[in-house]
């Protein structure tokens, strides 16, 4: 998935149209490990650009979730809120958390590619 | 500071152990499993965890020390048997709780278990307690646990007979040539043991207990396991501020102590007859929500009545699971609560202790 783009806070998006499919990363759920609760913004609700947009929690801690751009929610991924463990199982495909209607597609260029996300998750991680 | 290792710190590195410094030690927060898995582990099978970090104070034995530790502790030293040991609390001035340990009479001394952050401050309490200052910590000795449905027959494989042994009892056995000391007991809520032992063996001796089927688990199961099980993790769910009543742990106090002196004795014996105003209960939210420790509780009018201490998902029993202070007249079980996650309120109840039931293998009474 080249299209994929990734925020600095370890979501990734990928676009069909107007509509974002919005989750987090896999580097993410690694850092985070074993996610036992999650929470979903409202569906029709309006996100902006790195506003909260959720919640996940570990054994070990919460963490915000962010939307990596501004948009409505569209579609919630009710799956992953009955069964939070298919968040680490397969975050960037069947885990995905929202989708949104696109805002403004030109946020998306503030975002980074896959090659320049792993550098960054891999910087940061150290 | 330095930070501190324990003897089995390379065994840990080698088994993929993610660290995190708690008090003052680098100890493993998980493996590679994870923690949900390593609990999963521990409640099916059997699973090791390194607490050498924790302190072992060894007094020689004589009828006038026992007499001044029960003036810091509200335990019946005076009947407890040769190889028994019991849950006590070392006693504050206001019937607060300065730590909570495990003490046990063996042939010629008494060994006492103590928490990791709370070690040097308690040493020195007994130190002046006994007039003593040369007493010190034996750190020439790790403290293995193993624990979980399988273990009597994963440790019996590698020491004989420890079977025999009933829950909070020990015994001398021998390793490698060393002598070890052992005690049926834990923290996890599951059947095991506690293993006292020479650094120079202990990595030899956990290497056989994985040989023979147990797993290495991080400090991050052993918190949903032991709060599954209802027990208190001092600096938490009990400090120097909240008495072994409100604890609700009255049972660890001997009957025969009440009406006698130890440290905090008439706060404590206040509190029995006349009763506290906030105690200890389990909390179970009504959704996934986790309510972690400082979440504050209020009843159905709005009113704050308590905060909750310690909170996780507890894997075994598939839901949030808490424990908290709450006022006494709020502290029935199912009495309907709320919970402040994240400017929400979420509904929960009051509910018994332990969440998860305990299978130890009981032999006489010990309370």
């Amino acid at each position: 998935m080249s299209d994929t783009k990734f925020s600095k806070e370890h979501e990734w998006i990928t676009l069909d149209g107007e509509v974002g499919t919005i989750g987090i990363t896999k580097h993410a759920t690694e850092m985070l490990g074993d996610i036992v609760f999650a929470e979903l913004p409202e569906k029709g609700s309006n996100v902006e650009k790195d506003g909260t947009a959720g919640v996940v929690e570990s054994t070990k801690a919460a963490s915000d979730v962010y939307t990596p751009v501004s948009g409505e929610v569209v579609e919630i991924n009710q799956s992953i809120v009955d069964d939070p463990s298919k968040i680490n199982a397969d975050p960037e495909g069947g885990a995905w958390f929202f989708k949104l209607k696109l805002k403004d597609k030109s946020e998306l260029d503030t975002l980074m590619n896959k090659g320049e996300y792993d550098k960054f998750a891999k910087e940061t991680s150290a | 500071m330095n930070i501190k290792k324990t003897a089995l710190y390379e065994l840990h590195k080698n088994h993929n152990a993610k660290f995190v410094e708690f008090a003052g030690y680098s100890m493993p927060i998980q493996y590679s499993e994870g923690i949900v898995k390593e609990h999963n582990i521990t409640r099916s099978k059997s699973g090791i965890f390194d607490v050498s970090h924790m302190g072992q104070l060894f007094i020689k034995f004589s009828e006038d020390i026992t007499s001044k530790l029960q003036e810091i502790l509200p335990t019946d030293l005076k009947n407890l048997k040769i190889n028994q040991s019991k849950y006590s609390f070392l006693m504050k001035e206001n019937g607060g709780i300065y730590d909570d340990l495990i003490i046990t009479r063996m042939k010629d001394q008494y060994m006492i278990i103590l928490n990791a952050a709370c070690k040097e401050n308690d040493l020195q309490i007994i130190r002046n307690k006994l007039n003593d200052q040369s007493l010190e910590i034996n750190n020439d000795l790790s403290l293995v646990a193993i624990q979980g449905p399988e273990s009597k027959s994963i440790l019996e494989n590698v020491i004989s007979n420890i079977s025999k042994l009933k829950f909070m009892n020990g015994e001398n056995f021998s390793f490698e040539n060393n002598e070890i000391y052992i005690t049926r007991s834990g923290y996890t809520g599951e059947d095991g043991f506690e293993i006292s032992l020479p650094n120079k063996v202990v990595n030899s001796f956990v290497g056989e207990l994985i040989s023979k089927g147990s797993t290495l688990i991080g400090l991050g199961a052993r918190d949903t396991l032991r709060l599954e099980a209802g027990l208190c993790l001092y600096g938490h769910d009990i400090n120097e501020n909240t008495s072994p009543v409100e604890a609700n742990l009255k049972w660890a106090i001997s009957k025969n102590r009440i009406d006698d002196n130890f440290t905090g004795s008439q706060k404590i014996k206040k509190q029995i007859e006349e009763g506290v105003s906030k105690l200890r209960v389990g909390i179970k939210p009504e959704t996934r929500v986790i309510a972690r420790e400082s979440t504050k509780i209020f009843d159905e009018k709005d009113n704050e009545i308590g905060k909750v201490t310690s909170g996780t998902f507890g894997p075994s029993v598939n839901a949030s699971i808490a424990m908290g202070y709450i006022s006494n007249s709020h502290s029935k079980t199912d009495t309907k609560v709320f919970l402040e996650v994240r400017g929400k309120k979420v509904p929960a109840n009051v509910c018994d202790l332990p969440f998860y039931k305990k299978s130890y293998v009981k032999g006489e009474a010990n309370v």
